[in-house]
């Protein structure tokens, strides 16, 4: 595989897309380790698709994409953190209100897709499924910065948030501003799912985000070594998609990382099943 | 000679329904409102939504695999719904994880399933075009065969909804004292995942996967804002579907945009609306 892999990275964009990745996988997988104790899933799922409306909608006024990105997933980010505990489990909220955003988004596009050349139809199709293989030198000190400012803001809130998602009765108790912190792990998604559009998609950044965390809560019951199998997995399952994607020609890179980050999942989820069948027949 | 709202209200009925497209497609959409109508109630009530919006995006690799296949795209539709609301069935048992647990693997699935289509899209030769319609759907283009078809099925969905109303109602509101009486949850959970993937494929094939739901959720959940009484609910429900996929369908003939922003956005300005007014009544019920 040593020659291969040699071969691989004699290309520049590989190395940029592997560089890209791993620090987008360490923000999405940590990130999503959170999300999946939250039980917000639903949430980030929504965020990905506010992240396509948003990229159109900046295109179809011909602003920068990446502005329009990360200005509607963390401003609609802040929106879903602020109304709170009360409206936390409100799935029929969110259902409604992305219902129409992908409305606008289909408006968007239809203006972008009118008010240009066919071509540029593939910008759409890049929102929607990313591309991590044409990332340039500049894109990937983007994601390498994003992605470290996200964990670091991770980090500085890792403690209390993860005493808020296991147990928030305890944590409203102790005095944890609960409200503060569900807004700002939404912005803090809100960016890193902005940024991962770049990579792996507006549609495929759910995969990210719920698969290596489901993942990871399946195999244990401890919280930090969760969340650093959370990570790993989403970086091991980029490598390898990546991988994947070079050798076969017509796998797109984002649907090799999320087939094997979705067969960790599957395995995970077969691993803790059996035992428990096994317990039950005794 | 393109078409121009005026005032008088027969003669814009008279242009919308000149063209046979256009007359389809008000049937067809009729047809999928009230279908999306009475099952988003049950899937609200039940909030399952994150489920549905998975069951509608998991058509997308359905039509994309059987227009590689070259079968008819319904084939891809129902098969992949069908697959669809089994898989979510089995995952959403009662396992270790709980509610966390079965919306990481409701999200894995989802995300799984798109990586699916884009493939199949991408094995198929790019064709952007298709990839749009897929997504957004198109109502336009619809045929009097698939508006048959539609119709069948409608009335089959609404057949074993009204069969199995009573009880589902029931085991949804209060799932515990159901089971006590009786009733087969796990079973029921089932037949109505496959319930909702049968009206979701056919939604799907005219409103494109991701727009299922603004018939699905939203008017569903406008009906539950206004009543909390299932009879009046479900029939506000539909009524409000049907409302505004015709009117959504009306303003967009009239107009350069596409008619699943006017739909979408015809039925959140109703939600916030509801919205709106039973918050102001709450309000004055406190302050009287």
């Amino acid at each position: 595989m040593g020659g291969e892999d040699r071969l691989m990275f004699t290309h520049e964009f590989m190395r940029n897309a592997y560089l890209a990745g791993t620090f987008i996988a360490l923000a999405c997988g940590a990130i999503g380790y959170f999300v999946v104790l939250r039980a917000q899933v639903f949430a980030g799922d929504a965020l990905s698709h506010v992240a396509f409306a948003g990229a159109l909608g900046a295109a179809a006024l011909g602003v920068d994409i990446r502005l329009g990105l990360f200005a509607a997933t963390v401003v609609v980010g802040a929106g879903i953190g602020g109304l709170g505990e009360r409206a936390r489990a409100d799935d029929v909220v969110i259902g409604t209100v992305f219902a129409w955003i992908l409305g606008l988004g289909a408006l968007f596009l239809s203006i972008f897709v009118s008010g240009s050349s066919g071509e540029d139809g593939t910008a759409a199709v890049r929102v929607l499924f990313g591309s991590i293989l044409g990332l340039s030198a500049g894109d990937v000190w983007v994601a390498v910065a994003v992605a470290i400012a996200a964990l670091a803001a991770l980090a500085a809130i890792a403690r209390p948030l993860l005493l808020s998602s296991l147990d928030p009765e305890v944590a409203r108790g102790l005095g944890v501003p609960m409200r503060v912190l569900g807004i700002a792990f939404f912005v803090i998604l809100g960016a890193v799912a902005a940024e991962a559009t770049q990579a792996v998609g507006a549609l495929l950044l759910l995969g990210l985000l719920a698969a290596p965390g489901g993942a990871a809560r399946l195999l244990t019951d401890r919280p930090w070594l969760g969340l650093g199998l959370a990570a790993a997995i989403a970086v091991g399952s980029t490598w390898l998609g990546l991988f994947l994607s070079y050798e076969i020609d017509s796998l797109p890179a984002g649907t090799a990382i999320i087939g094997v980050a979705t067969g960790v999942f599957l395995l995970a989820a077969l691993r803790d099943r059996v035992p428990l069948r096994a317990r039950l027949s005794t | 000679m393109s078409p121009r709202l005026s005032w008088d209200l027969v003669a814009d009925w008279e242009q919308l329904t000149t063209y046979p497209f256009m007359v389809q497609a008000l049937e067809a959409g009729a047809i999928v409102a009230v279908m999306a109508g009475a099952i988003g109630w049950f899937m609200v009530l039940r909030r399952q939504t994150f489920a549905g919006h998975t069951l509608a995006v998991i058509s997308f690799p359905g039509a994309a695999a059987a227009t590689l296949a070259a079968i008819p795209v319904a084939f891809g539709y129902f098969g992949a719904c069908g697959l669809g609301a089994l898989a979510l069935a089995a995952f959403g048992g009662e396992e270790r994880g709980g509610r966390s647990g079965e919306s990481a693997a409701i999200g894995t699935l989802q995300a799984f399933a798109l990586g699916l289509g884009f493939l199949f899209v991408g094995l198929y030769g790019g064709q952007l075009a298709g990839l749009e319609a897929l997504l957004f759907g198109t109502f336009l283009g619809i045929t009097e065969s698939q508006v048959v078809t539609l119709l069948c099925i409608a009335v089959a969905v609404l057949t074993a909804l009204a069969v199995l109303g009573r009880p589902l109602l029931f085991a949804s509101i209060d799932g515990s004292v159901a089971r006590a009486g009786g009733v087969p949850i796990r079973l029921l959970g089932v037949v109505f995942l496959l319930l909702l993937g049968l009206a979701v494929a056919a939604t799907a094939q005219i409103t494109g996967a991701l727009l299922v739901f603004a018939l699905l959720v939203t008017p569903a959940a406008t009906a539950q804002l206004i009543t909390a009484r299932p009879g009046r609910g479900l029939v506000l429900s539909v009524a409000l579907a049907f409302a505004v996929s015709w009117l959504g369908l009306g303003i967009a003939y009239f107009s350069p945009y596409p008619v699943g922003f006017w739909v979408t956005s015809l039925s959140f300005g109703l939600y916030v609306l509801a919205r709106l007014a039973t918050s102001g009544a709450g309000w004055g019920a406190r302050t009287a």
